[in-house]
């Protein structure tokens, strides 16, 4: 009886230890400053009730320049463990200074994803951004919506409205439920609510932020649907001979179903584009999974697989750190403002005070975030 | 129907968590006690909606 005892307390000890972990790791909350040209925050369930009240009602920080002109939509956080789309989305929301036009920004697209790491994957739970005034963390976050939120996964998932099979795990997986489904299950009913508020905010430009292991071909580059084709070849050309980095076009298949860049620009009117910066944490060759890779991206069992031909992107002993993965998409959007703004006076969406890949990489991501302890708490907002 | 479906899984894991105390509780060997043990936490975490 002692003997099971015994074993019953480590038993609940061990249990107790992981469970407070993931209670931490659920429950984190990441504040955020609203820049100057915040004039309110919304959240999906505005633009379709059902998501209302559930993990999945992210906010959406509505950014109003003093002129009309455009509308762009940023989406961090489709995949939450690609983090650098989410941090790039935090700089747009602290820091941007709107002359014309409409940036909405949604920094948890997937907030259910933010919330749970890779089962088996033995991620960090959260990760810190070291700043001036002391740190922010952000919570890690997985590939797909949390099972808690959204489970058992079906035997078969076949897209809506496509009918096209999938990996049966992608029907929690966002960027695999585009156009979504209103009476879907809560990842589809999300992509749904970001496709309600693209058609009724009349969005000309939406942006989808993501990172890619570097033994995944589509990589440092632009995917874009065939509406946006010309301008994603225009900003890489100018990227690339202006910026200090290079990236590359692909077109948005379309016999690949439920991504935002194919899906997006065939529901709705909006030009739909989706960046990818190099990741070695997420690469399967990768040695220890800790909070050192994410933030450095130096790995080298990932080197090593770069010199034996394996991979679809450089990599050296200085690897990918997080200020560079940052830089790279505050720098894409820049550029494609730019050139759509040219292209499009009426529509216009000018931006300034968002750092470029330059000033990113020289000052660190932590430079452009705001200290929480600096405002009036009622200004925060909570991710 | 996706809810019912969702209460139906919790159900079976409450019911396999049983099994496995059950179990638990019949083992002679230390070794095997053990192991039922860890085998429990991941269904004790899901029905306390922790993981």
């Amino acid at each position: 009886m002692m003997r099971k005892l015994v074993s019953a307390a480590i038993g609940t000890a061990l249990a107790v230890f992981a469970g407070i972990s993931f209670h931490h790791s659920r429950h984190l909350r990441e504040p955020v400053v609203p820049g100057p040209a915040v004039s309110r925050v919304a959240t999906l369930g505005d633009y379709f009730a059902p998501l209302k009240g559930t993990i999945n009602d992210a906010n959406i920080y509505i950014l109003e320049g003093k002129e009309p002109g455009g509308t762009v939509l940023l989406l961090g956080g489709t995949h939450p463990e690609e983090p650098a789309g989410r941090l790039a989305a935090w700089i747009f929301a602290e820091n941007a200074e709107l002359r014309q036009g409409r940036i909405l920004l949604v920094l948890s697209a997937n907030r259910s994803g933010t919330t749970a790491t890779r089962i088996g994957g033995a991620y960090p739970a959260d990760f810190t951004i070291p700043t001036a005034w002391g740190g922010q963390t952000f919570r890690m976050g997985d590939r797909w919506s949390n099972p808690l939120d959204q489970w058992p996964d079906p035997e078969v998932y076949l897209h809506y409205p496509s009918r096209q099979q999938l990996a049966y795990v992608d029907i929690r997986n966002l960027n695999r439920c585009f156009p979504g489904r209103p009476d879907g299950l809560l990842t589809e009913r999300t992509c749904y609510a970001i496709c309600e508020l693209i058609r009724r905010e009349k969005v000309d430009i939406e942006i989808d932020f993501h990172e890619a292991e570097l033994q995944y071909p589509v990589i440092s580059t632009i995917v874009a649907h065939e509406r946006g084709a010309d301008l994603a070849a225009a900003a890489s050309m100018f990227i690339s001979s202006l910026e200090g980095f290079a990236i590359g076009v692909e077109n948005s298949p379309k016999a690949l179903r439920g991504l935002s860049h194919r899906e997006i620009g065939d529901a709705t009117g909006a030009i739909s584009l989706l960046l990818e910066a190099p990741e070695p944490f997420l690469d399967a060759t990768r040695g220890r999974t800790d909070r050192r890779l994410l933030l450095t991206g130096r790995d080298p069992f990932v080197v090593r697989a770069g010199r034996r031909g394996l991979l679809f992107e450089k990599i050296d002993e200085k690897g990918w750190p997080i200020d560079v993965r940052v830089g790279r998409h505050t720098s894409t959007v820049l550029q494609v403002l730019e050139i759509w703004s040219g292209d499009h006076p009426d529509r216009a969406v000018v931006v300034a005070g968002v750092p470029r890949y330059a000033e990113v990489v020289e000052k660190g991501t932590g430079a452009f975030l705001k200290d929480p302890k600096s405002v009036d708490p009622g200004r925060l907002s909570f991710e | 129907m996706n809810t019912i479906v969702t209460v139906l899984y919790y159900v079976l894991t409450a019911y396999i968590a049983v099994l496995i105390v059950w179990n638990f509780l019949k083992r002679k060997s230390w070794q095997e006690e053990l192991l039922y043990v860890i085998v429990l936490i991941p269904f004790v975490l899901r029905l306390l909606r922790l993981k």
